[in-house]
């Protein structure tokens, strides 16, 4: 059926629900690529008064993608939770906006939801929320997760440290990741994006990141970011695999296009768990995620870029996963142009991933041949603290040297931790104290390089290799 | 490269090493760069910002299609230029697709340069204009010397502006070209703002996949050598023409002789 809205005389019509999405998303390079985006800020505007007034409830009722034709749609279908719901089933978009804005949408009130709302719901209220709106409702839902540290507690900030190296090498591999460490980063995860993905190389960096954590005893859990598939092939060979690693998209066709589906996740998901390296409890599973992968795979149904990005969610909640990471600027400026097109993006992504009840991180970032810049990233930094982002990814200098983008410096997590005051997992941030990187008031004690005492052991993995 | 190597690295010791910035010699990391509360010292932070600005100066100049070209003419090579259908830079950077097909009035130049020819190569913009003003004339002048002393046939070089990777299809298959060398601008890092790519496809026609083309990257004067690139593209092109076909249903005895490809690697595609 057709929606409709008219302004001042004009009348717009918008043919079915993922015209009307992709029309009322904010401007976004992605969109445009695919031919769904609106043709101007008045069509925009027109889509959105009309997708206030749609009833929440429609999106049970009529579904995006087929689940006949999609593993997704079914998923999302099977898991939706009708008692859950309830509280908001009457509700419009527009009105469900409102509430999420009230006191009476709190912390118990937004986890209780959680299971009711599906990625599409969550993924329109977004279109209709100002960036101020994005964070005042992400910051009601700290979604707390937990292996060696504890991450996601109100008010503070965790960090993947990414030690990424061109060829793999060991040496470049460590010497980043002590790097790291001794600015305080690391809490959320030591996580190597691997140059090549065989397996003997994701043995061999395993290994090494489980050396260097019982070498210097930091509360935190590590991992290789190979494909799911050797993943599963190291963990069968007993290998120290922390967490479980996949890039996961909205459609089975995108999903396919990464090499996988919700089986193949489930078997490395029962794998992990049963290497017994976890807390019972706890969480090891990390997805990440981006706007735009879909369109990139030819399988985004005519969906919008954004609303797309909110299916992933569903998959990666399937899984009860430790981290979900948003790479937010890395693809490319054909489908997020600019750093506000990048900053809104970070903000959607991190307020539909929070109410779906995920523990959302964002990796601040941009490429070259976007129109973007660190100032950009600092604006993005400071928003997502203040919306209670789980964790962010640092990097030495902001420079990522095998991905060849820029990420967030290690020195942004010390901003975080000093200016706006958000220490790390409360584990990690004794063992700051305890190594002497910080200081008894939590300030950087020393940033020159040099290795305390509590780093001799780990440093002996690099004797001999300064020569 | 603004990163300081050249202290001394640490010594082979058998104590602990006492500080990372001993090890800076063995990463492209900006490691142990020291901080001021949170802030980067002030010379990193605008080594950094200069390397940003010298990447953004890379994709948004216009490549001098000819000043290229009379380069050419001085190496003794024929050229030709086309466009894609992009008009501007900001619209290339948002339609890949736009930048992959040609503009109309690239019929008429293309029809005049005759066709069927063993060996084409195409000089393409990309995502770094300083990478092709820098490298590509002398590639194409390296490449040529080696396709006619290999006795093969060789179209103009064709100088196409505003071109994605894939642009090197319809251009092949209008010259009617057994083989396309393109070589095009990759994306930028911050260590280095001038890398050309070099993708060689066999049978160019309109609408192959990146499958079908081989790809040699990171040809620059710090990284690999004109004369090394041309070398390996004459083996390519040596095997292309035994075996009919380019991409990942090539057979090669060795291992591809290109650096490891990544997500990072040439975003022109």
């Amino acid at each position: 059926m057709a929606y409709l809205t008219t302004l001042e005389g004009t009348r717009f019509a918008f043919a079915d629900l993922r015209t009307l999405l992709a029309k009322a998303t904010p401007e976004r390079s992605g969109d445009q690529l695919a031919g769904i985006g609106a043709e101007g800020p008045v069509e925009r505007l027109a889509a959105q008064i009309a997708l206030a007034d749609l009833p929440l409830k429609t999106f049970l009722e009529q579904e995006l993608i087929p689940s006949e034709e999609d593993e997704v749609s079914d998923l999302i279908a099977r898991r939706h939770d009708p008692a859950a719901f309830a509280t908001v089933a009457s509700l419009t978009v527009g009105a469900f906006r409102e509430w999420l804005l009230s006191p009476a949408a709190d912390r118990a009130a937004l986890e209780a939801l959680a299971p009711g709302l599906t990625p599409e719901m969550v993924a329109a209220v977004s279109k209709i929320c100002r960036l101020q709106d994005l964070v005042a409702v992400a910051a009601k839902r700290p979604v707390v997760t937990r292996f060696r540290s504890t991450i996601g507690l109100p008010g503070r900030l965790s960090t993947r440290n990414q030690p990424n190296d061109p060829t793999d090498a060991s040496a470049g591999i460590l010497i980043s990741a002590l790097d790291g460490l001794l600015m305080g980063s690391g809490d959320a995860v030591i996580g190597v994006n691997p140059a090549t993905d065989t397996l003997p190389d994701y043995l061999r960096i395993v290994d090494l990141l489980e050396t260097l954590r019982l070498r210097t005893g930091v509360p935190t859990q590590h991992c290789c970011l190979g494909h799911v598939t050797v993943a599963i092939e190291a963990m069968a060979r007993g290998a120290p695999v922390d967490l479980v690693f996949q890039s996961v998209a909205g459609s089975q066709k995108a999903n396919a296009g990464f090499g996988v589906d919700l089986a193949v996740l489930r078997e490395a998901s029962e794998a992990g768990r049963a290497l017994g390296r976890c807390p019972a409890d706890g969480q090891f599973m990390y997805f990440e995620t981006g706007q735009g992968s879909a369109l990139s795979a030819d399988a985004h149904w005519g969906v919008d870029q954004q609303t797309m990005e909110a299916r992933a969610y569903a998959v990666a909640r399937e899984f009860d996963p430790l981290l979900v990471n948003t790479v937010v600027g890395f693809i490319g400026p054909e489908y997020l142009y600019d750093g506000k097109q990048i900053i809104r993006a970070g903000l959607e992504d991190h307020f539909c991933g929070k109410l779906l009840g995920l523990p959302m991180g964002v990796d601040v970032c941009y490429t070259n041949h976007a129109n973007a810049d660190g100032e950009d990233m600092d604006a993005l930094l400071t928003l997502l603290c203040a919306a209670g982002v789980n964790f962010v990814i640092t990097v030495p200098g902001a420079d990522d040297v095998m991905l060849n983008y820029q990420s967030l410096s290690h020195h942004d997590a010390v901003f975080a931790r000093e200016t706006l005051g958000r220490p790390p997992a409360p584990e990690f941030e004794a063992w700051l104290r305890e190594t002497r990187i910080v200081d008894r008031q939590g300030l950087l004690a020393d940033a020159t390089g040099r290795l305390p005492s509590a780093f001799a052991d780990a440093s002996l993995l690099l004797s001999g290799r300064g020569a | 490269m603004n990163r300081n190597v050249t202290e001394p690295a640490g010594k082979a010791a058998e104590a602990p090493l006492r500080s990372l910035r001993d090890l800076r010699g063995l990463t492209q990391a900006r490691i142990a760069l020291g901080a001021h509360g949170s802030g980067v010292p002030t010379q990193a932070a605008l080594a950094f910002n200069f390397d940003h600005a010298r990447a953004r100066e890379a994709v948004w100049t216009a490549m001098d299609a000819d000043a290229i070209r009379e380069a050419l003419t001085q190496q003794g090579l024929d050229s030709l230029a086309v466009r894609s259908s992009v008009t501007d830079r900001a619209e290339y950077l948002r339609r890949p697709d736009r930048g992959r097909t040609l503009h109309a009035d690239a019929e008429t130049a293309l029809a005049a340069a005759g066709s069927g020819f063993d060996v084409g190569i195409a000089i393409a913009d990309g995502l770094s204009a300083t990478a092709v003003t820098l490298n590509a004339v002398p590639m194409a002048a390296a490449l040529a010397g080696r396709i006619r002393a290999a006795g093969l046939s060789l179209a103009p070089v064709v100088v196409a502006s505003q071109a994605r990777v894939a642009l090197g299809d319809p251009i092949g298959a209008r010259l009617g070209l057994r083989c396309l060398v393109m070589l095009i601008g990759e994306r930028p890092g911050l260590s280095a703002a001038d890398s050309l790519g070099c993708y060689v496809t066999f049978a160019p026609e309109v609408g192959l996949p990146d499958s079908r083309r081989n790809c040699i990257s990171n040809i620059r004067q710090d990284g690999l050598s004109i004369e090394a690139a041309a070398d390996q593209v004459a083996g390519l092109l040596r095997v292309m023409f035994a075996q009919g076909t380019s991409g990942v249903a090539l057979r090669r005895e060795e291992p591809p002789p290109v650096l490891p490809m990544s997500d990072g690697g040439p975003q022109s595609r």
